[in-house]
């Protein structure tokens, strides 16, 4: 027994070689399997994108464009002309320049996927090079948002890719990955539903500037990023309690408080959520407004978030907002009748829309355990007051599947299913695609409000800050009349750091700006 | 040779049903990938492109069609998520897989053997009733249950071994040794139960046979005549030895999950919950040819353990 004790002991003695390299290792919230930010609106291949890709304009910790791979820029008095010039020497890891040219082509394939940049095509955008460093651009019409576009951070975020890659066909994802970002992508280290793995790009030329959110310097303290898929949630804190990863990027809910007496382990905010109920709008009775609002009316958004698992101190007990509660375009215009679950009153407002108990069909996520408690919430909601739910369990691929389909509901089509968004996906009318509710869009649910949709193109274009806030408001007081969707609550998703990681109050809205974090 | 050669041609119309039960029952089964690639705030042109783009389109006896003669060519396709081959994946994979599988099944023989054929020995005593104790409770204990028990005695508490991950033997082998001890012992714990009851009882059914007490009545000793025992009973432990070995290569999903070893199991789970078929339906006929494989390498074990075996 001793003899195998002392076996094991020199078995466990007998340590990998001491690291070379100053390595982080962050448990990613989800496997990277799709490499093209341009064509996915998953987050993770967002966070991808901005590993090894740079923009032309970022937002810093206050939600405001600052300049990022660009130096100077300026625009004629009525808004409808902009120059731009590059910083010099701005480089993709192949040791090219990047070119006006690259800037102009990455952003025409943006402008094809992304709402801001649609609206910017609707607006006249034309992009054109003045020299290799410089471009223009010329609109037909004022657009209040050139720059927020520029900087958009989520959705589709503009990520400047080579000019040969970025006039390759958007119908499929591209497979090749060059960026001027702060790191390179080491592929032969992918391990599709393992690891991810990057390194320091010694040719990425920071800015000047501390670094803010995304914007200002992005120089890494790290020579080495691997991103770990760990499935296991026990697994991956055990892994941080020991000190074998050091950082956990988004915390499942139950192992917030356990975490947090752990002295070796902090715990910080990875980025406001919000909880939707997505209800199909063809058919009845969600096709009737004031069903809609009905459910609106019955929601609870705190019991909602409660039920998701999250602590009291991580979620608002009722925002006001559709565009997150403590971001830019927080208003509670319209929200009062609102404020608090009212049962009765929704049951009257299902009797005004004349609902006659059709059947619900809503989808229940089985293989996603938030999802699976807000659809549950959502369930139990309006079966309280008196509509007929018909609860459908599958997994989340099958509902990827299932919401695209136009048909019936009981000809295998669905009336409901839920999801979350992220702060920068909800926190405008123009990022908030579902609550723009454009005519014959084809967002599942296919939401439409004629009136919701010329306060949007009215918001976007306005260039007086207090017009746009006048906008603003009346485009939410005519969201809580239309409900595109029902907010089912906001919450702070939570991340996990050993507690000798410098600079984690750093880390902003869920992004991946590891850069700004050392050990 | 004629047996190989017959027992080879009928794997032929095993791969065949389970091509096409594979290819079926995934295709048939609801969800979409073009739906998952495309992310969740995509349209639904967007992934109406997205399926005209990945053939996903095209009528189902057409991309079974395709399917089989891309693989008649040795090309097992391609990830519709990573884009990465699946043989690259494969690649990747198969090391850590046959990792566990020859370690976990040197230590389950090397431990379950002995213990077995020692309680088939001394039946009936303390040592016995000890080792159907310990074979009860290690086939009962659920696996990741095991699995947390270990991370945390042996990689937390007493931090000896490492929680997760598996390195390469060409990079570091004393790494890749001391990561795949903790997976091996939880995966071993079940196989070392069932075989040990295994051996205990083929052990015990020799020893009571009439050359045994021939031969310890002509006064041989202990370990000569259990040689003897362990011969004889070695035909149904080689069998539950070599279907073990098979199950192995085929994914242990869940310690694979707990000790996040990117191995063959997982590769399978992810790809069905993404409904990336090419990967699923690649992967799955090539384990059902290494089970057939396999079994075929047990029958003709048969002969090494016992000559009077004629194919």
């Amino acid at each position: 027994m001793k003899r195998s004790l002392a076996c094991l002991l020199m078995l466990a003695a007998a340590t990998a070689a001491p690291a070379q390299t100053k390595t982080l290792k962050v448990v990613a919230h989800a496997d990277v399997k799709i490499l093209d930010p341009t064509f996915t609106t998953a987050y993770i291949s967002r966070n991808f994108g901005y590993m090894v890709y740079d923009t032309l304009f970022a937002q810093d910790a206050n939600g405001t464009p600052k300049p990022q791979m660009v130096d100077k820029w300026t625009t004629s008095k009525d808004g409808k002309l902009w120059n731009f010039t590059l910083r010099p020497g701005l480089k993709f890891s192949d040791g090219s320049a990047v070119t006006s040219a690259d800037v102009i082509a990455s952003l025409q394939r943006w402008q094809s996927r992304d709402n801001l940049g649609k609206a910017l095509v609707a607006a006249g955008a034309e992009w054109k090079p003045a020299g290799a460093q410089g471009f223009t651009l010329t609109l037909a019409e004022p657009f209040g948002m050139v720059l927020d576009a520029l900087g958009k951070p989520s959705g589709f975020p503009p990520l400047i890719l080579p000019e040969r890659l970025a006039k390759l066909p958007t119908n499929a994802p591209m497979t090749e990955v060059l960026g001027s970002g702060p790191f390179v992508f080491k592929r032969d280290e992918w391990v599709p539903g393992n690891k991810a793995v990057f390194l320091r790009n010694p040719g990425y030329v920071p800015r000047s500037d501390a670094p803010s959110g995304m914007a200002g310097s992005k120089k890494p303290a790290f020579d080495r990023v691997e991103w770990l898929y760990l499935p296991d949630a026990n697994s991956a804190i055990a892994a941080l309690k020991r000190g074998e990863v050091d950082l956990i990027e988004q915390l499942p809910p139950d192992y917030i408080a356990p975490l947090r007496a752990d002295a070796n382990v902090k715990i910080g905010s990875g980025g406001s959520y919000q909880g939707f109920l997505v209800m199909n709008q063809s058919f009845p009775p969600f096709n009737n407004a004031k069903v809609r609002q009905a459910v609106l009316q019955a929601v609870s958004q705190d019991r909602f978030t409660a039920a998701m698992g999250y602590p009291l101190d991580m979620r608002v007990t009722y925002c006001a907002t559709w565009f997150i509660c403590g971001g830019p375009n927080e208003t509670d215009a319209g929200a009062e009748p609102f404020r608090k679950a009212d049962v009765a009153k929704a049951k009257q407002l299902l009797a005004e829309g004349g609902y006659k108990g059709e059947k619900v069909v809503l989808l229940v996520p089985s293989d996603i355990t938030y999802l699976n408690a807000e659809a549950l919430m959502a369930a139990q909601t309006m079966r309280s007051i008196g509509m007929n739910v018909d609860a459908q369990t599958m997994d989340w691929a099958s509902i990827g599947a299932r919401r695209a389909k136009k048909d019936a509901p009981e000809a295998g089509g669905w009336n409901m299913y839920v999801t979350v968004a992220g702060q920068f996906d909800v926190n405008s009318p123009i990022n908030n695609a579902y609550l723009g509710a454009p005519c014959g869009t084809s967002l599942p649910g296919w939401p439409c409000d004629k009136q919701l949709d010329e306060l949007r193109a009215a918001w976007i274009k306005e260039t007086v800050p207090a017009k746009r806030k006048q906008l603003l408001d009346a485009f939410q007081r005519r969201a809580f009349e239309a409900v595109p969707y029902v907010n089912a609550g906001q919450y702070s998703a939570a991340f996990a750091a050993r507690a000798n990681l410098k600079n984690i109050d750093k880390l902003w809205g869920g992004l991946p700006n590891v850069w700004v974090l050392d050990r | 040779m004629g047996y190989l050669l017959r027992r080879l041609a009928a794997t032929l119309p095993v791969m065949a049903v389970v091509a096409v039960v594979v290819f079926l029952l995934i295709h048939l089964s609801p969800g979409d990938p073009a739906a998952l690639i495309a992310g969740d705030l995509a349209t639904a042109d967007d992934i109406a492109r997205l399926r005209v783009a990945l053939g996903l389109d095209q009528p189902l006896w057409r991309q079974f069609g395709l399917w089989l003669g891309r693989l008649a060519s040795g090309d097992l396709g391609t990830s519709i998520f990573t884009q990465v081959p699946v043989r690259e994946l494969l690649a990747q994979r198969i090391e850590p897989t046959l990792s566990i599988a020859v370690l976990t099944m040197a230590l389950t023989v090397a431990v379950a053997v002995p213990l077995g054929t020692l309680a088939a020995w001394r039946a009936g005593s303390w040592i016995d009733r000890a080792v159907m104790l310990f074979a009860v409770l290690a086939f009962s204990v659920p696996v990741f249950l095991v699995g947390y028990l270990l991370i945390f005695a042996f990689a937390v508490h007493w931090p000896w071994f490492p929680v997760q991950g598996y390195t390469r033997i060409a990079d570091d082998p004393a790494a890749w040794l001391r990561g795949l001890v903790l997976p091996c012992i939880n995966l071993a714990l079940v196989y070392i139960a069932l075989i040990t009851r295994m051996t205990r009882a083929t052990v015990l059914e020799v020893l009571h046979e009439d050359y045994i007490r021939t031969a310890r009545a002509k006064g041989l000793g202990v370990l000569p005549v259990l040689g003897h025992a362990l011969r004889n009973a070695a035909v149904p432990i080689a069998t539950t030895v070599g279907v073990g070995i098979a199950l192995l290569i085929g994914g242990v999903v869940v310690t694979e999950t707990v000790f996040a070893i990117p191995g063959v199991g997982r590769l399978v789970v992810e790809s069905v919950q993404r409904h990336d078929y090419p990967v699923i339906q690649s992967v799955l006929l090539i384990s059902a040819a290494v089970y057939v494989l396999i079994n075929l390498l047990i029958d003709l074990s048969y002969r090494l353990f016992d000559p009077r075996i004629v194919y």
